[in-house]
């Protein structure tokens, strides 16, 4: 059984209050680095990053890229092989940068974990901040979203189901009911 | 995929997902940190029953920037050479914990009888057996054509419609195998061409064209040029009256080399004997690839290590 919890109308308000967020709290758009988490979180920073270039047209756009955490996972060896996405930084890297991960579910923290990992062997972020769509609660490492779009407290064997146009064709967030798996995406 | 054995029984989804997770493995190779903790805790023995430099450097490099632990073993001065037979040595291999085997054999179907045999549970790649197979080669050759006709757009695509002419000793040549099935399997068209001595005698099950004469091979203006390696270890019978003949009839000499588009790629699987199979010009030009191959070689091989030693052991076939 599924529930809608956001339409397509509430994802754009909550990309768009981020994205007022994430300018705020830099005092504007300079060195900004938003990097997504595949595959969701990619399209959510390009639209943060499309958001951020129409709130100050004046300001040179902000990079945006994406980063694959698989091969720094800490469960490689306990489920079955995962096809690795790729990651592409733009060009001036991540060095003396803020970078603004993005991804569409936070649950335990494992995945942020693994793009702490991932990160520093990029090269060293002045300061790192985590943008999510969706908190679930549920976390198994001190990791806390800076940016938020819903908190959506769930139990463990219910699944949040991100649906965005560009990867599934229709748009919104439900929460689905146990039917067997409890892990989110 | 639990074991590498041969390009044969590799479908075109599986072979296209290795070479795009090589590519991944490729932008890891160039970063300032060129290592990833992937693979941190496994441990991968090089078992190698025959000579490579080359090859087991290249399987060291991979397995070290995924940060497994490598164990180097060689049959020269070991265990083997006193007459221990591969059951026991790989039975000791499983006592030592290895994850993963590279094992490259004189005799053809080796790795076969490693993975299948209940000796051991570790993974195996082969890394060349006999006149079998050497599947990382073959990889890497599709590899370095793909970016070559693609660049940056090559995730996701197979080498459709690309004309590739095999030349030279397909006899003794498991990189000709395992290119003749992985290449066809891509989409590509391979023709082999090559001395009636040295053509296996019946190539009518592979899908591949065969044929006797290297100009007009050439004539037909393949994409691909793959010269292959004259191994003069093997060459026990009279395939050839000479080197020196062979090198006028089957080499890509000067003459041949400039008659060729430049367009033209021009491959060889190392090591070279220049002025035999090829000449240096050929050899150095931009339209060779063989730089391109060594390094490659080692983000195909990371791609391999990664499918086989990440998962759950025996949870996919």
């Amino acid at each position: 059984m599924a529930r809608a919890v956001l339409t397509q109308a509430d994802i754009q308000r909550a990309l768009t209050r981020i994205s007022h967020e994430i300018l705020e709290s830099n005092r504007g758009g300079s060195d900004l680095v938003i990097l997504g988490i595949p595959t969701r979180g990619v399209i959510l920073a390009r639209r943060i990053a499309e958001t951020i270039a129409r709130i100050e047209p004046d300001a040179a756009p902000v990079p945006v890229g994406s980063i694959d955490v698989t091969m720094y996972r800490d469960d490689l060896s306990r489920t079955r092989t995962r096809t690795p996405q790729p990651t592409e930084v733009p060009a001036g890297g991540i060095d003396g940068r803020t970078v603004v991960l993005v991804d569409d579910v936070l649950y335990s923290g494992r995945t942020i974990r693994a793009a702490f990992d991932a990160l520093s062997d990029l090269g060293r972020a002045r300061a790192v901040r985590l943008a999510v769509l969706v908190d679930r609660g549920h976390r198994e490492f001190p990791i806390r979203a800076d940016f938020v779009g819903k908190n959506l407290p769930s139990s463990h064997d219910e699944r949040i189901n991100v649906r965005l146009v560009e990867t599934d064709g229709d748009e919104g967030v439900a929460i689905e009911t146990a039917d067997g798996e409890g892990e989110a995406r | 995929m639990n074991h590498l054995l041969g390009t044969r029984e590799l479908s075109r989804e599986q072979a296209v997902e290795l070479l795009d997770i090589a590519e991944d493995m490729a932008a890891v190779q160039e970063r300032e940190v060129k290592k990833l903790p992937t693979l941190r805790g496994k441990t991968v023995v090089n078992l190698f029953f025959e000579d490579s430099t080359r090859t087991r450097i290249s399987f060291e490099a991979a397995a070290k920037r995924l940060s497994a632990d490598v164990i180097n073993f060689s049959a020269k001065g070991s265990s083997v050479s006193k007459g221990e037979s591969l059951k026991d040595t790989a039975q000791t291999l499983q006592a030592m914990g290895a994850d993963g085997v590279v094992i490259r054999h004189p005799a053809s179907g080796a790795p076969l009888t490693l993975a299948t045999s209940g000796w051991i549970d570790a993974g195996v790649v082969n890394a060349g057996d006999g006149t079998h197979e050497h599947p990382t080669q073959a990889l890497l050759d599709a590899f370095t054509m793909r970016r070559r006709l693609h660049g940056a757009a090559s995730r996701g695509r197979g080498l459709d419609g690309a004309r590739v002419l095999i030349v030279g000793d397909v006899l003794h040549s498991r990189v000709a195998r395992s290119n003749a099935w992985l290449l066809p399997a891509l989409g590509a068209e391979v023709e082999l061409v090559a001395p009636p001595t040295l053509l296996p005698v019946d190539t009518r099950r592979w899908p591949v064209t065969t044929s006797y004469d290297l100009d007009e091979a050439l004539g037909r203006r393949p994409d691909v040029v793959m010269m292959l390696r004259i191994q003069a270890e093997r060459m026990h019978g009279a395939f050839f009256p000479n080197s020196r003949e062979y090198a006028r009839t089957w080499g890509l000499d000067d003459a041949r080399f400039d008659a060729l588009p430049d367009t033209t790629m021009v491959m060889h699987p190392g090591p070279m004997n220049r002025g035999l199979e090829i000449a240096a010009r050929a050899a150095d030009s931009p339209q060779s690839t063989v730089r391109e191959q060594v390094a490659n070689g080692v983000s195909v091989r990371m791609a391999a290590l990664y499918l086989l030693l990440s998962g759950e052991r025996g949870a996919a076939a």
